[in-house]
């Protein structure tokens, strides 16, 4: 026999040897863990496996906390239900982004593409005298249209999606303005021109609490993603590609056409909150919701999904928007400069992103 | 298996001089491959040997050059390891290709769901969870895997070696007539090692032909009923484990002994 080859199969004899102490220490190692499980430890991976209890508890926290700070004011049937109707848009631009960042992306255009299906209904219907009901399927259009586009933007091109929302951002902004001339259409001729769109404005009493129909779709739009992304196939791949976008598409799923849809479908929810937002505002006014993208990604943050993608729920985002609302609610009725409400909301997000990093540290 | 028998069959799987290249370096050269029904193959070279081209180009994620791809006898071409998977060769990537964040079943099913039967499933697209849930854990189970308590926890609360015994319950669950391995106990301890190779000897047992790529002799020599060495390109030869050393075979990956002809 060659003398290399000699050589090559004593160290091939040793090997064994070799990785069966490598086997030995992972074991110490691992029973060495084990032995370790802290409160913490436990208190850490419970979290990780219900990732919405933490906004949850965050929020029966800042009602309980608000309640002895702002006294029965806050708790009045009048206010808990106006801190609903004050989050619907917020709510339902929530619901969207957190279909985006789910696949471990983030839109900074949701705002400005709900202002554009708004602008869109609003003019065909009062001012170019279309009937209402297409011009707020023109509307819809937009939004699924623009959300696709995004979504393009990010599969064909390549570029990160933040780079995309922040440059669609501005031009459906400069749409908008194209558009409106930057001129309001007024609730009064809305009002007399398409009602409609008022809908979703419309209020009823419930002893006592007072909601919005808009309150009730956007709950509506939560349960239904809820059940789009839980129990069907398109939900359980939202999570495969912001968990690990190379296995998804090794797993046979085609990640691009996958993410144009997603984005579509975030448009599509974008599109419904236009519609919603008419009737909130009572008007269509190019400048509105300037800060809904942030507001929107600050919900859905504080609401526990992670901003890496493939950790989250739906319905914590609902969550994270009502801390929101507490939280200004419960500040302004307490007294507090609007400057403490932001600074609050800017603790909030970073203490949440905190959690956040160290949950997921859980998995490693 | 004995390799007389083994060879009486047509293979199931075959490459005839595949080539590719990538610019100047040529990365396969007039390769032949034969996987026969029911036996390991292991396929063993250096680094650089071009082993991993050609079974980048048995699963659909390289397009050789010229050569061509036999299944059961048909001729077949793929452009994406999707479309080799729909005709039945199923690749366990080495970094396995899981949804950590997901749960077994989901891994098991994704982008293959069951869904309900009627309006739920047709028109709602509802997934059908109790009877994913129930196809998983017979999968797991028929492969010996049921030290799996519950079958939705999530993949990243499994060991690594679990991870792959689902990687590969997922790769034999769909009417497979080929699996690829690749280095499939590259980041695993002993005991793990062990149980993986076992997995592959089940695997073997229900008739599916698995072709193993390890850089690890002693774990090719144990399982592989046959050995493909690969050198600058291409085959050099086929050696029966139970009649040569691991020393042997790595002289031959090598060059620093000749081949035997066959």
């Amino acid at each position: 026999m060659n003398k290399i080859s000699d050589d090559i199969s004593k160290d091939l004899k040793d090997q064994p040897k070799f990785t069966t102490d490598i086997g030995e220490k992972d074991q110490d190692h691992h029973s060495f863990d084990l032995g370790e499980q802290t409160t913490l430890k436990k208190i850490q991976h419970f979290l990780h496996g219900n990732p919405t209890i933490v906004p949850v508890i965050i929020l029966i926290l800042s009602v309980i906390a608000f309640g002895f700070i702002a006294g029965g004011k806050f708790f009045s049937a009048f206010n808990l239900s106006l801190i609903v109707q004050q989050v619907t848009i917020v709510g339902i631009l929530a619901a969207a982004q957190t279909l985006i960042i789910l696949t471990a992306g983030i839109d900074l255009s949701v705002a400005a593409m709900m202002v554009l299906a708004s602008v869109f209904m609003g003019k065909l219907s009062v001012e170019m005298g279309i009937p209402t009901l297409p011009a707020i399927l023109v509307g819809m259009i937009s939004g699924v249209a623009t959300g696709a586009f995004n979504g393009l933007l990010v599969t064909r091109l390549r570029l990160p999606p933040f780079i995309v929302t922040l440059g669609t951002w501005n031009i459906f902004f400069a749409l908008v303005i194209f558009f409106t001339g930057s001129q309001s259409i007024r609730s009064s001729d809305i009002e007399v021109n398409a009602p409609l769109l008022h809908f979703w404005g419309e209020r009823i009493n419930l002893g006592g609490f007072v909601f919005t129909y808009g309150a009730f779709l956007m709950i509506g739009i939560f349960i239904f993603l809820w059940f789009l992304l839980n129990r069907t196939a398109w939900g359980r791949h939202v999570y495969a590609i912001g968990d690990d976008k190379e296995a998804a598409e090794l797993s046979g799923i085609r990640t691009d056409r996958m993410l144009v849809s997603i984005y579509a479908v975030a448009g599509f929810v974008v599109a419904i909150g236009a519609w919603v937002s008419i009737g909130r505002v009572g008007s269509v006014s190019p400048t509105s919701f300037y800060e809904g993208n942030l507001d929107s990604i600050t919900a859905v943050v504080i609401g526990g999904t992670s901003l890496f993608g493939g950790r989250g729920t739906i319905i914590g985002s609902l969550f994270g928007a009502l801390i929101v609302g507490v939280f200004s609610s419960g500040l302004s009725i307490a007294g507090l400069d609007v400057l403490w409400q932001r600074f609050a909301l800017g603790c909030l997000i970073i203490v949440a992103v905190g959690i956040d990093q160290w949950i997921r540290k859980v998995s490693n | 298996m004995d390799k007389e028998g083994v060879k009486l069959m047509d293979p199931v799987l075959v490459a005839k001089k595949l080539s590719k290249k990538y610019g100047k370096v040529v990365a396969l050269d007039n390769a032949d491959l034969e996987l026969y029904p029911g036996e390991v193959l292991g396929v063993i070279g250096d680094n650089g040997a071009g082993k991993s081209t050609l079974i980048k180009a048995l699963c659909g994620a390289v397009i050789p050059d010229s050569g061509e791809i036999q299944l059961d006898g048909n001729k077949v071409s793929f452009t994406s390891p999707i479309e080799a998977r729909k005709l039945g060769i199923e690749t366990v990537y080495q970094n396995l290709a899981l949804s950590p964040a997901l749960s077994i079943t989901d891994n098991m099913f994704l982008g293959r769901e069951i869904r309900q039967k009627g309006f739920m499933g047709k028109i709602l697209k509802f997934l059908d969870q109790k009877a994913m849930a129930e196809e998983a854990r017979k999968r797991l189970s028929d492969l010996g895997l049921l030290t799996i308590q519950n079958i939705n926890q999530l993949v990243e609360t499994l060991s690594g070696g679990q991870r792959q015994g689902v990687a590969v319950a997922r790769a034999t669950s769909f009417g497979t007539k080929v699996v690829i391995m690749d280095e499939p106990t590259a980041a695993l301890g002993v005991k793990e090692s062990r149980r993986v190779l076992e997995l592959i000897g089940e695997v073997r047992s229900r008739g599916i032909p698995i072709i193993l790529i390890s850089h690890n002799m002693p774990h090719v020599f144990e399982v592989a009923d046959r050995i493909h060495v690969h050198r600058l390109g291409t085959r050099l030869c086929v050696i029966d484990p139970k009649k040569y050393e691991m020393s042997d075979a790595v002289a031959f990956m090598t060059g620093a002994k000749e081949p035997p002809q066959n």
